[in-house]
């Protein structure tokens, strides 16, 4: 059994290929979104796994998962607004639809 | 608080319920991926970070597993499931994209778990002892305000710019 | 393997007495609303099942038990059963932050005993966490009951909460700049003194956290997720017996513990003056139990407050809610928050 640190950034790296399976697969706006989320917060986990064990009292990578944190909320935010948007102008979310820059 | 006694048959619990998370972590996961209905993907997904939260604890960073349960799983995702139930979407019909892109999708993933697995163990923590208040707010806000003090304002100003941007693609007319 | 059971037992005694007086205090509540509404509105109320009705409750219970616990076809059913427990559980969990008390010493136990469940660095947050949590109970209630109007009183909630958890940090925020701490315990032993309670460092942030928590928890006038004469019965119109029940307890366990919260931040929570202390003499377990008189007195006050203002304001328009969290609140709380700020750097002397 590994320590504690080790697994968790084992489970982070399953984590983001789960959400990057996701995002290669679905069609749903929204269900992209959440697997990119899933990504983000894989990334947070080996983030905060690895910072445990730097030298420095380990707050970089912490803080560094805040950032990352507040992106996300932003990212969330404007996707969301694209999503309503999307939804407005074509009834639907399938992303497949969004295709307005080509002829 | 805990007594010396405690310590011992600590790190077998310790090894149970990082497993368990773990187990919660990818099952969760996998439903985000895989549901069809879109309501019940955004509570899978905030079954994974209540677990994710839950291992940062864990790990000891207590500060950052709070924030966790309080922006991510109790506004971020509200946010995403409130969207989901104005748009009133229904589950994805059966079928979705073809099978080629899924295989492809299935082959490139394996790899890059196996890639991240190997990387992953190639990494050794030093074994070195928890740092003095590792995890605590003291800690976090001294480096927050300190070190980190310019990407922290630009933190914010990138947030200002998404909620204007959020606000301009969701308006319906400009004018009003 | 001597495992020491003792910290272990003192816990779950400790979530015991909580729960049950968490409950206990949902039952008086009930009791309370309904005579108090019956005084203000001149009617008799509840009068009938012991002295002043005071049974009362236990008999609502005993009919929710017993009532048919209906499942309606149309609904989406994990979900649908899954939610009022959510409900239920993110309102109790939210509670075991607060401190009611001092501390217990007792004969057959070395260490002192705090009167609190969790005693954690960033207590607040794991509070406002708890309770927003809370909020998926109420979206999902009224998501899985698959009718326009549970629907339309689920987005209500969802929206109303993500506005109004701003405000509640705001309020929440002006307060931890001034103590320094994220523990409620060391918060409240700041307020000692009567002049030190918070409300007079800081009575916007009391203001502002004040209209938040009636928001947060779904209270008139802003009980607009569930407003029966515009949405029949809001997120609940499909629940009935115990289900609807769970929503119910939900709902006064969450006025309970944010009229803690109010009262831990700004009311100086279970302390009680040193001056008062040294007069009646108290000390030892008798000065925790006089902190604990303390707390649930000023809790009581606060609870009633709640009654108070449920009968005497009319609900509001949604845009006027809107418009009130955003364009009223949020910048009060800002100014509390900056106000907090310069009160600490300049630290005046008369204070």
């Amino acid at each position: 059994m590994p320590d504690a640190p080790s697994a968790a950034l084992l489970l982070s790296a399953v984590l983001f290929s789960i959400g990057t399976f996701g995002v290669l697969t679905r069609r749903g706006a929204i269900t992209i979104l959440m697997s990119i989320e899933l990504m983000l917060n894989a990334g947070n986990l080996a983030l905060i796994s690895v910072s445990r064990s730097l030298p420095g009292g380990g707050a970089d990578g912490q803080v560094l998962a805040l950032f990352v944190l507040a992106i996300a909320a932003a990212e969330a935010a404007v996707g969301l607004g694209l999503v309503i948007a999307l939804f407005r102008l074509k009834g639907s979310i399938d992303i497949d639809l969004a295709r307005l820059l080509r002829w | 608080m805990i007594p010396l006694a405690l310590l011992g048959a600590m790190t077998s619990l310790q090894t149970i319920v990082l497993g368990l998370i773990a187990l919660v972590a990818i099952i969760a996961a996998l439903g985000v991926v895989l549901h069809r209905n879109p309501v019940v993907q955004g509570l899978f997904l905030v079954l994974n970070l209540l677990a994710i939260a839950g291992l940062y604890a864990l790990l000891g960073a207590y500060f950052f597993a709070v924030i966790q349960v309080l922006v991510y799983a109790g506004a971020v995702m509200v946010l995403i499931i409130f969207v989901i139930m104005l748009l009133n979407l229904q589950p994805a019909a059966r079928g979705g994209s073809g099978l080629t892109p899924v295989f492809f999708a299935f082959v490139l993933g394996l790899a890059l778990v196996s890639l991240l697995v190997r990387a992953g163990r190639s990494f050794a923590p030093p074994e070195a002892a928890l740092a003095e208040g590792f995890g605590s707010v003291a800690q976090m806000g001294s480096s927050l305000f300190m070190g980190y003090f310019y990407p922290f304002e630009v933190i914010s100003l990138a947030l200002v710019a998404a909620m204007a941007g959020a606000i301009l693609f969701a308006k319906r007319d400009l004018e009003g | 393997m001597d495992f020491d059971f003792m910290p272990l037992i003192v816990a779950v005694v400790k979530v015991s007495v909580v729960v049950g007086a968490l409950f206990g205090g949902v039952s008086i509540m009930t009791w309370v609303e309904r005579r108090g509404s019956a005084i203000m509105q001149l009617r008799r109320g509840p009068n009938r099942v012991g002295p002043f009705g005071l049974f009362q409750p236990i008999a609502d219970g005993l009919k929710f038990f017993f009532k048919e616990d209906i499942l309606p076809p149309f609904v989406h059913k994990p979900t649908f059963i899954m939610a009022p427990a959510i409900a239920l559980v993110c309102a109790m969990l939210a509670f075991a932050v607060i401190p009611f008390g001092g501390s217990l010493n007792f004969e057959f136990f070395d260490e002192a005993i705090p009167l609190v469940i969790a005693d954690v660095d960033g207590g607040v947050l794991l509070l406002m966490a708890a309770a927003g949590m809370g909020v998926y109970g109420i979206m999902l209630a009224g998501w899985s009951s698959n009718n326009k109007f549970s629907q339309l009183g689920g987005l209500r909630a969802a929206s109303q909460v993500i506005s109004y958890e701003l405000a509640l940090g705001l309020g929440v925020i002006s307060v931890l700049v001034l103590a320094g701490s994220m523990r409620l315990v060391e918060i409240v032993q700041m307020q000692e003194q009567f002049l030190h309670w918070n409300i007079f460092r800081a009575p916007l942030g009391f203001l502002v956290l004040m209209v938040a928590g009636f928001a947060e928890t779904n209270r008139l006038p802003f009980d607009l997720p569930e407003a029966e004469s515009e949405l029949v019965g809001g997120y609940h119109t499909e629940y009935s017996s115990m289900k609807f029940s769970m929503f119910f307890m939900a709902e006064y366990i969450a006025m309970i513990t944010s009229s803690a919260l109010l009262v831990t931040l700004y009311l100086g929570g279970y302390s009680i003056p040193p001056r008062v202390v040294e007069l009646f003499g108290l000390q030892g377990n008798l000065l925790a139990f006089a902190q604990m008189g303390v707390f649930v007195a000023k809790l009581a006050c606060f609870l009633w407050f709640f009654v108070w203002i449920r009968w005497s304001l009319p609900r509001f328009r949604f845009d006027q809610l809107m418009q009130i969290g955003w364009k009223s609140l949020i910048p009060l709380g800002f100014l509390q928050v900056i106000a907090s700020a310069l009160f600490v750097i300049l630290k005046p002397e008369w204070f």
